[in-house]
């Protein structure tokens, strides 16, 4: 992978590692065709980002990693598990896998810390004390550990957003997927819900941004991917993905989205 | 907070203020909602002399001037001044016994007090969950139904009575507490089981429900009195009152069903997916996440198919078993009494009133109490 943004950090051992495989995926609703033969790797510690047009599968993409959305046909191989329809195998590849999505989806009749803990005590059958600790560090990662016991809707949306990244982080998972993390944002939050994600990077988290800041994705990404109608258009390295997008679809999209 | 005195108001903007005097209390609350404008002055005072009218003779009647003990009916109208000017509590309370229990066995009466007494204890950690000891004191709530059945049945070193002698607030009781306790349950596996992928659950509860929804209940009861025995295997005899209850919960889960498919539906997507994306199966999703919310929203629901479930019981009196409006109506037969059908039946709908009005209010205390959306509540 060429033009790490990143290159000032030290690379992490297991970098390098694929932790996500993608083989001639497709997937239909129905007989809508949503993804074309999606081919994708993921290595340890790589961000990646896409973009594309509404529609165009981004979401659908990244809500296949983790079995939210079944795929038809092809491969999807997370951290060496296949995703069949084995539940089990289900539920182990999406403990590893933390997902943020656009309208937060926080539990609204539970506290913020009762939001952070239960997966954790649930799943991974974690003693409530040692739960609770980790979820105030996270919580304390991501700046508000204060309104731990508040209720989710006693909190702004770039704070509910914020405590649905610790909430995912409580996990421990090794990769983290971002559904359009900013899009149900006011202006002003989106800036402190991209810097815990900026922060989040630069720990050497895996993670893969549907997203249409192109200013995270200039910062942060290693990879960019655009899609248009189920298809992976256009793959690049953030510097000649922006500078010199070879497809035309990439362009005229480039064009309307940095014209705001 | 402490008000702030004027000194400190000045100099210390951010700190907080409480609203303006006249603002709060009870002349401002008198002024906002009974006099607000001349039409609102109007509709009270029009209120106020309606109650005038009636409540005064009512009071007259059903207290003041009321008899309270007599030997009979022409015994109770010679205390007043005049025949039958005023209420004859009298009936009611010699009748008492048989109004709450029936024809239960004098010398067995305290099992019955007993469970009554044990309900009330059952009660308290269902209804509140800052009990202490809560898990403990909820397996005793869960093991009540056992102990109460023997203690009224008998068995297992008690007498045994027969079914067929329980009646009136007893009856009533039973029926009510046992068809509420069981159709949430079932209400809420027949809702899942209707949403459910699994298209053979799926059509199973929807023939469950729908069909037991399109029948009357008092059709049902008479299913249950008379034609069941002919469904089940020649020699099993099952008793009136089993059957009965099981007729009733029937009815009530089916309601109570499509109260809960209700707030399923209520339940965003998103709720579901976010607890599946962390790795929780089905059932824990269900246990932890739909199911506290979907309660929740459904709560004004459910209590509504409680209420009703609970005021349905008296169509038992048609299949011949003497609930406490049965019982009531069973004692205006007695000739040194009749003719004081008015205070049976007002004795019945207090009670009624009573256990629908308590089971309301508790509802309200919930909804109060689960809301977490209000950013300003006192916790």
């Amino acid at each position: 992978m060429a033009g790490n943004k990143m290159a000032g950090k030290p690379n992490k051992s297991s970098q390098g590692e694929t932790v996500i495989r993608i083989e001639a995926m497709h997937k239909w609703f129905g007989n809508f065709h949503a993804l074309k033969n999606i081919d994708l790797t993921v290595k340890s510690g790589e961000k990646i980002v896409i973009c594309g047009p509404s529609g165009s599968g981004k979401s659908t993409l990244i809500r296949c990693i983790n079995r939210l959305e079944e795929h038809q046909k092809g491969v999807i191989n997370v951290h060496g598990t296949d995703l069949t329809s084995d539940l089990k195998d289900i539920e182990t590849i999406r403990s590893e896998v933390g997902m943020v999505f656009q309208s937060f989806n926080l539990f609204p009749h539970l506290t913020i810390l009762e939001n952070c803990v239960l997966a954790p005590i649930w799943v991974r059958k974690m003693p409530r004390k040692e739960a609770e600790e980790i979820a105030m560090q996270y919580l304390e990662r991501v700046r508000i550990p204060e309104q731990a016991l508040k209720y989710p809707g006693q909190l702004s949306g770039g704070q509910q957003q914020r405590v649905a990244i610790a909430r995912a982080l409580c996990m421990r998972p090794r990769i983290m997927l971002f559904d359009e993390p900013t899009s149900a944002l006011d202006p002003e939050m989106i800036k402190e819900v991209l810097e815990t994600m900026i922060s989040l990077a630069e720990d050497g988290m895996t993670m893969i941004v549907v997203t249409h800041e192109m200013g995270f994705a200039r910062k942060v990404a290693n990879r960019v991917i655009f899609m248009d109608a189920g298809e992976i258009v256009e793959e690049n390295d953030p510097e000649t993905f922006f500078n010199k997008p070879k497809s035309k679809r990439t362009k005229l999209f480039l064009s309307q989205i940095l014209n705001d | 907070m402490t008000a702030s005195t004027d000194s400190t108001k000045q100099s210390n903007a951010s700190e907080v203020m409480l609203p303006p005097r006249g603002e709060t209390g009870i002349v401002l609350w008198l002024r906002k909602n009974l006099f607000a404008t001349p039409a609102d002055t109007v509709l009270t005072l029009v209120c106020i002399y309606i109650l005038y009218l009636f409540v005064p003779g009512l009071v007259q009647w059903g207290i003041i001037d009321a008899v309270w003990s007599a030997s009979g009916r022409v015994d109770c109208w010679e205390q007043m001044e005049e025949p039958n000017s005023a209420a004859c509590w009298a009936f009611v309370s010699t009748r008492l016994q048989l109004l709450t229990y029936g024809f239960y066995p004098e010398e067995y009466i305290w099992r019955v007090n007993l469970s009554f007494v044990l309900f009330l204890i059952a009660l308290v950690p269902i209804l509140w969950d800052n009990t202490p000891r809560r898990p403990l004191a909820l397996l005793y709530s869960a093991l009540f139904p056992f102990i109460a059945t023997w203690l009224v049945f008998g068995g297992l070193g008690l007498d045994p009575v027969e079914t067929k002698k329980i009646g009136g607030i007893a009856l009533t009781l039973l029926i009510g507490v046992t068809g509420i306790a069981f159709s949430l349950p079932i209400g809420i596996m027949l809702a899942l089981g209707r949403t459910s992928k699994l298209p053979v659950l799926k059509m199973l509860s929807v023939i469950f429900i729908e069909f037991i929804r399109g029948v009357p209940l008092i059709a049902l009861l008479f299913i249950a009195s008379t034609m069941l025995n002919y469904f089940l295997p020649p020699g099993t005899t099952f008793d009136l009152l089993v059957r009965v209850l099981i007729m009733v919960t029937f009815f009530a889960s089916a309601y109570m069903a499509e109260v809960i498919r209700g707030g399923l539906a209520g339940i965003p997507k998103g709720q579901i997916e976010a607890a599946q994306a962390s790795g929780l199966t089905y059932w824990k999703t269900t246990y932890l996440i739909v199911m506290p919310q979907v309660l929740k929203i459904s709560i004004p629901g459910i209590v509504n198919t409680f209420i009703g479930l609970f005021k349905d019981t008296t169509l038992v009196l048609i299949i011949g078993m003497f609930d406490v409006l049965g019982m009531g109506r069973s004692s205006l037969a007695d000739p040194n009494w009749n003719g004081l059908a008015r205070e049976v039946y007002i004795f019945v709908a207090i009670f009624f009133f009573i256990c629908c009005y308590g089971m309301s209010y508790y509802s309200a205390y919930l909804e109060r109490k689960l809301d977490t959306e209000n950013k300003f509540q006192k916790k």
